[in-house]
């Protein structure tokens, strides 16, 4: 029984975070975690933006100047 | 036996479909629940996904799940990530669903529910999701590159440039429509028009909360502008019926017309995290939020379809657009069953995050099954309100007058019995003074969903609630579109007048971005006034220009995957895209040659413009022109559109062209000339 429960609670936080991730891509923010873990592993000389400059960079990147992903559906 | 165990479910799933799609196909004189309208969609997709997609993942595409995507040859934790499925099905359906698959079907409802259901199921199976899933297929195979860059490399230079302008001109027409239709939901309704201009101040506010109070806390800061947007709903109707507020923020469609070209150029050249990006968050939680809740509410209430299943009006002699059903039903549902709009998205950021070449078919074809769902929900609540109201909200002033008195005797006469009290009470119910004439699709879509959403929670006392909830909803995501679209618009023009002038592409630069601006907002703006100022309502002009030119760039990203085909040698399959391709180029290539040269002025922009040019010429002035200028401007327009719909016309016919001589090269060639990126080419990290 609190195998199962513990099997559950697993499954919800999977669940939750996937409706998290989910939520932040569809306004244009990637998983900070997952790109700070790249960095660190790819480029061990630099040092990751922090998670204010990634922020701000998704954002520019979204809408931002010289690119054309501002595009919206009909 | 094994046979049966893989495909038994399957095959009930089939029949379960077509025995629902019998019952709303032949049930005669009874009202059809709309559940078994959504139980034939559903079963329809279910099929359509495990038999078609497969065979075109399988067959035509030879999907690799060992072979890596960009996003894992290129990973730079930014715009290179390997993501998982769901969550990146989550980000492009977001990206693609707008107010398309919205009103669409709102607006082809007029000639009952069976033409456009059918239109959306078969579109959305053969041409829509066939599209989105092999763009993103062709993206993903060459490093997530852009539809224009795609055409470019496959097809040559001229037909690449030829779809840029294509796309530029699709994104002027789609910003006038859109924004037509926010003006038209607004017009003469302070509770609509308080709540949308708060949206503004609530954004600002978020703005500086995720700049610099809490930044990139995304979740919290929309809940707080949730929140303040609910309370703008709930105040609305006393801002509304205030003596001195009330007629405050109740405007004329022309006033509202030139608020929203100043709106679209002020807040495309501020800061992007000040008001595009908080307003961005909440456009998109709440479309998917009542995306859900839409499907939540039809599944519980149930409604019953209270519009025929076909109306007399699939001769060509509605009120809400003109036409016959063939060509102009398949222009008038665009986004839901095939929008080529899809195409940019497919090659934009998604095919840069797949993790794994096998995601493309759940991303790309179960994507569009979901948007088209979204349609047929549309379809749904535009079909279960009373047709006499229908009729009421979207003929043309001109047609059903002003008053419930004239409108019920006009609505009656088409056929559709109501009396003018139920148009009065219809309007007193949802909080507005009128809702005569509203065309554009968002009020009606409105009204239905609050007709549903209200017999779920909160009863009628609800429904005015509802109502504004839904007109705020659409209006949020056009306005977010208006303002991101003019922006995109403005780079591209920055873009274009930088080849001739290098200074001009700093984007960073004062005079240039504010030129570039004020040019797409006078190229819209032009459209959206002459929509606002058109006495048969604007839509009826403008959304079949908008459903030409989406379908036109439908038929030139198809054109473009038929190549990639033929380069791949594998022409067998070629059928799978060159089908809906050939039925794309028929009807807009049809829709557009009547649009330019039909002999019934309520069609052909010619001869429109020829009524009003004669009648000029005599010195006389025809109803609604009021001064000689205005009939000169209307004869005008009227040649602008036409060239317009030649413009597309030509641009589809070079694509198509161009698109058969590449095919014909690689047919002829004899090996594999389609110019993917090497799968080996991993960079060294």
């Amino acid at each position: 029984m609190g195998a199962s429960s513990q099997d559950l609670r697993e499954r919800w936080k999977t669940f939750s975070k996937c409706v998290c991730d989910g939520a932040r891509l569809m306004v244009g923010q990637g998983d900070y975690q997952v790109y700070a873990a790249h960095i660190r592993k790819t480029h061990p000389d630099q040092e990751p933006m922090t998670e204010r400059e990634f922020f701000r960079n998704r954002e520019n990147a979204r809408f931002g100047v010289g690119n054309r992903n501002g595009f919206r559906c009909c | 036996m094994d046979t049966i165990q893989k495909h038994g479910p399957w095959a009930l799933v089939g029949a379960l479909g077509a025995a629902a799609l019998a019952i709303v196909a032949t049930e005669r004189g009874e009202a059809v629940n709309a559940l078994w309208i959504v139980v034939a969609a559903v079963c329809v997709y279910l099929i359509a996904y495990r038999y078609y997609s497969l065979f075109i993942a399988e067959k035509v595409m030879r999907l690799d799940p060992a072979r890596p995507t960009p996003a894992v040859r290129h990973n730079d934790g930014l715009d290179y990530v390997p993501t998982n499925k769901s969550v990146l099905f989550g980000h492009h359906f977001a990206a693609i669903a707008g107010a398309g698959p919205l009103v669409g079907p709102v607006l082809a409802a007029q000639m009952g529910y069976l033409p456009g259901l059918l239109w959306i199921l078969a579109g959305v199976v053969f041409a829509g999701a066939v599209q989105d899933f092999i763009v993103l297929f062709v993206s993903m195979r060459r490093d997530g590159r852009s539809l224009g860059e795609l055409i470019r490399a496959e097809l040559g230079t001229i037909p690449g440039i030829i779809a840029l302008v294509g796309t530029f001109l699709i994104m002027i027409i789609l910003l006038a429509v859109l924004a037509l239709i926010v003006v038209k939901a607004l017009t003469g309704s302070p509770w609509g028009t308080f709540t949308v201009m708060a949206t503004i101040p609530i954004a600002l506010l978020m703005g500086v909360y995720s700049r610099y109070i809490r930044p990139g806390k995304i979740g919290e800061v929309s809940i707080i502008g949730f929140v303040l947007l609910m309370l703008a709903i709930v105040y609305g109707g006393s801002v509304a019926d205030h003596p001195v507020w009330g007629p405050a923020f109740t405007f004329t469609g022309t006033q509202l017309c030139w608020m929203l070209i100043g709106y679209g150029f002020i807040a495309s050249i501020l800061p992007v995290w000040l008001l595009l990006a908080p307003r961005d968050y909440l456009s998109t939680f709440l479309k998917i939020g009542t995306i859900i809740g839409l499907a939540l509410g039809i599944a519980v209430v149930a409604p019953h379809m209270q519009m025929p299943a076909v109306t007399k009006f699939v001769d060509g002699t509605g009120p809400v657009w003109s036409g016959q059903l063939f060509p102009f039903l398949f222009i008038t549902i665009a986004c839901g069953a095939v929008s080529g709009f899809h195409a940019l998205i497919s090659s934009g950021t998604t095919p840069k995050l797949i993790a794994s070449e096998a995601d493309a078919r759940f991303i790309g074809y179960g994507g569009m099954l979901m948007e088209s769902f979204v349609a047929v929900m549309a379809l749904v609540s535009a079909c279960v309100i009373d047709p006499g109201v229908y009729f009421t909200m979207n003929s043309p002033a001109a047609l059903v007058g002003t008053t419930p008195e004239t409108a019920a005797a006009a609505v009656t006469k088409l056929g559709f019995t109501v009396t003018p009290e139920t148009i009065s009470e219809a309007a007193k119910d949802v909080g507005e003074t009128t809702i005569i004439s509203r065309a554009g699709g968002a009020p009606t879509l409105a009204v239905g969903m609050a007709h549903i959403i209200s017999s779920a929670i909160g009863g009628k006392a609800m429904m005015a609630f509802w109502y504004h909830f839904a007109i705020l909803f659409e209006a949020l995501f056009i306005l977010t579109a208006v303002d991101a679209g003019t922006r995109a618009c403005r780079f591209m023009i920055q873009d274009l007048i930088g080849l001739a002038v290098p200074s001009f592409k700093k984007t960073t630069a004062w005079v240039p971005s504010i030129l570039a601006t004020a040019l797409c907002v006078t190229a819209w703006g032009y459209f959206l006034y002459q929509g606002v100022t058109d006495p048969l309502g604007g839509i009826n002009t403008l959304w079949p220009l908008f459903g030409i030119s989406n379908q036109m760039l439908a038929a030139v990203a198809l054109t473009l995957c038929t190549v990639v085909i033929f380069k791949m040698k594998r022409e067998r399959y070629a059928f799978v895209t060159i089908l809906p391709t050939l039925w794309l180029c028929i009807c807009t290539l049809t829709a557009g040659w009547q649009k330019i040269f039909s002999a019934d002025p309520r069609i052909g922009f010619l001869s429109h413009a020829d009524r009003y040019g004669t009648a000029l010429a005599e010195g006389k002035i025809l109803a609604p022109a009021k001064t000689i200028d205005q009939m000169s401007q209307i004869v005008f327009n009227d040649r602008v559109d036409a060239v317009l719909a030649g413009l597309f016309i030509g641009l589809v016919v070079a694509i198509a062209a161009f698109g058969i001589l590449s095919a014909i090269r690689a047919f002829r060639a004899d090996r594999w000339t389609a110019l993917e990126t090497d799968a080996a080419a991993v960079p060294a990290e």
